[in-house]
């Protein structure tokens, strides 16, 4: 079997986030792999061990995005391929575009990415593969199960369960809950430096230059307006308590 | 975008027409002054949602009654909306960012070569253009996009735009539409369904969430009460979900659900950055902790520094007489 997996090189969620002309800086920001894709990367490595798949890691981002890569590398994917896009004035449609013709470069059985990245936040690119490459997909999953070529899938659909299945070829975005990642483990991280990372520029991959062409632009990035402490109540708890509802109801007006 | 249609595909849950597909009406209508407003219905158990739609703002109401459509089967949704866009051509499909939402519109933007706005919460319009606001950074930063190609596709945040005040006098003309031959190439087995009290995280007016100062998943118990009183929704952070708690779908916070509540009441939680990524925007916040010092205390409009389980029944007990009133 093989195993296609996206990954993509986000902040830290403890970083705050600083603009610098009107756009946010990444200068001296501490990057990891999208925590959802270590959920995508973890179970590809988990078929891999089950059932000796092969396992790609793929990324579109820019040169940086190496460092995520040799992440997934060295949790125990065995090729990786970055496609670097030159410019960020990329948005989902052409992220898309990019994986979808590596990925039929690559062919493959599964495709696995994390329900969406903590950066942007759209939850796009999963789908929006699935579409490109016309194969079926299912979300939010936190359990997986392949036997043979049919796939079961646990999701969390907005606080429902859904059981959900279908066949081969098909793209499963991983939700929190789906396994424990793995930490790279020092031989692994050894073995990923030999492991091969292939660099390909967005402009190589014979797309259209409307394929290459973001659908969207960014008009405007800013921060929202600090939040302030208000007041810490006092008196006893009932005194609290009852101040409380009376601040709900007549100053805040939310009950 | 004058004389256009604008399709806004409406979803219903348990039975009632989601708030968010309102919401998502009341955008398109907020952005196209002059456009017709088209609902979108699907399954035959809609029928009954047509006077609510035209009331929120739907000129026209598209309905396709193909049972595969009664439930929200992301496969089939896809494939009947792919049909209803490429026979009307809309300049733009608004919906709700909804689990479905985020299932079929990624996929239609893809169909017709647009681009897709996802997870707005504000929307301007002026005569530069229509831009869309929307959160990055789990709230941290946001962002102001426009579609410069092609469709506009967008999906809105539920909470966050508020719906038409209803008018009995809006009438809306129905037209049935064909959904096509539908492949569905995945199978819902079963499903079951978790939230007892039927108010879904993301669309909640009020949370009430717990923390690790909880210590059990019994300890969310007070918290379950004063949100079945406020007609709330219960949530969680990491540190709850990960001692075992509660379950992960209650998560809020950076890597579990973003959420915009009017009125968010955080119990035993410290406010970790990721935490706050995931409730910061809330209206008015909440916290109650024993430790004085906790973060969240930083951004909390009302604090209460104390054991939640002495203030929280207490709560309880204070807003139920309250709204008994």
């Amino acid at each position: 079997m093989k195993i296609l997996v996206l990954v993509k090189q986000t902040f830290d969620t403890e970083e705050k986030i600083v603009l610098k002309d009107g756009r946010v800086n990444d200068e001296g920001v501490n990057l990891i792999m999208n925590p959802y894709d270590e959920y995508a990367v973890e179970e590809a490595i988990r078929l891999k061990e089950a059932s000796g798949a092969e396992v790609v890691a793929i990324s579109f981002g820019p040169e940086r995005a190496e460092s995520a890569l040799r992440t997934a590398l060295a949790m125990g994917a065995d090729r990786a391929v970055l496609v670097e896009a030159g410019s960020d004035a990329a948005d989902e449609s052409v992220a898309a575009k990019a994986l979808a013709a590596v990925a039929r470069r690559e062919s493959f059985d599964l495709v696995l990415c994390g329900y969406m990245s903590v950066d942007n936040g759209a939850a796009q690119t999963g789908p929006r593969l699935a579409e490109e490459l016309d194969i079926p997909h299912i979300s939010s999953v936190t359990k997986l199960t392949i036997d043979g070529r049919s796939v079961t899938a646990v999701r969390d659909a907005e606080g429902d369960t859904e059981t959900v299945e279908g066949e081969l070829p098909l793209l499963v975005t991983a939700q929190q809950g789906l396994n424990e990642p793995r930490y790279p483990s020092l031989p692994g991280i050894m073995k990923a430096k030999k492991k091969p990372l292939e660099r390909i520029a967005l402009s190589e991959l014979g797309l259209s230059a409307g394929d290459m062409s973001a659908k969207t632009a960014v008009t405007d990035i800013f921060l929202p307006a600090k939040r302030q402490g208000g007041k810490i109540l006092q008196g006893d708890m009932d005194e609290q308590a009852a101040e409380l509802a009376r601040l709900l109801r007549d100053e805040a007006k939310v009950v | 975008m004058e004389n256009k249609l604008i399709l806004v595909p409406a979803e219903v849950r348990s039975g009632q027409l989601r708030r968010v597909s309102l919401e998502a009406l009341a955008a398109a209508g907020r952005i196209g002054e002059g456009c017709r407003i088209g609902a979108v219905l699907l399954g035959r158990e809609a029928e009954k949602h047509i006077e609510a739609l035209a009331q929120g703002g739907a000129d026209v109401i598209y309905w396709a009654d193909a049972p595969e459509l009664d439930s929200p089967h992301a496969d089939a949704w896809y494939q009947a909306l792919a049909g209803i866009i490429r026979d009307l051509q809309p300049a733009a499909v608004l919906m709700g960012h909804t689990a479905l939402g985020k299932d079929v519109m990624p996929r239609l933007a893809v169909r017709f070569g647009c681009g897709l706005i996802a997870d707005c919460v504000g929307l301007e319009k002026d005569a530069e253009g229509i831009r869309f606001v929307r959160p990055i950074y789990a709230g941290k930063a946001f962002e102001k996009r426009t579609a410069v190609h092609g469709m506009l596709l967008a999906t809105i945040r539920p909470n966050n735009i508020a719906p038409n005040e209803p008018d009995s006098s809006r009438q809306a003309e129905v037209v049935r539409v064909a959904a096509g031959p539908l492949h569905v190439r995945t199978v819902i087995r079963d499903i079951v369904r978790k939230s007892a009290s039927g108010v879904d995280l993301s669309e909640a007016k009020i949370i009430v969430s717990g923390g690790r100062g909880v210590k059990s998943a019994e300890g969310f118990r007070p918290l379950q009460e004063l949100a079945d009183v406020l007609g709330a929704a219960v949530g969680a952070s990491r540190g709850a979900c990960d001692a075992g708690y509660c379950d992960y779908s209650l998560q809020i916070g950076q890597t579990g659900k973003i959420v915009t509540p009017d009125l968010y009441i955080a119990c035993g939680i410290s406010g970790a950055i990721q935490h706050l990524a995931g409730m910061s925007n809330s209206r008015v916040i909440v916290a109650i902790n024993k430790d004085p010092e906790a973060p969240i205390f930083q951004v909390a409009d009302y604090g209460i520094v104390g054991d939640l389980f002495e203030a929280v029944p207490r709560l309880t007990k204070q807003l139920k007489a309250m709204l008994e009133q």
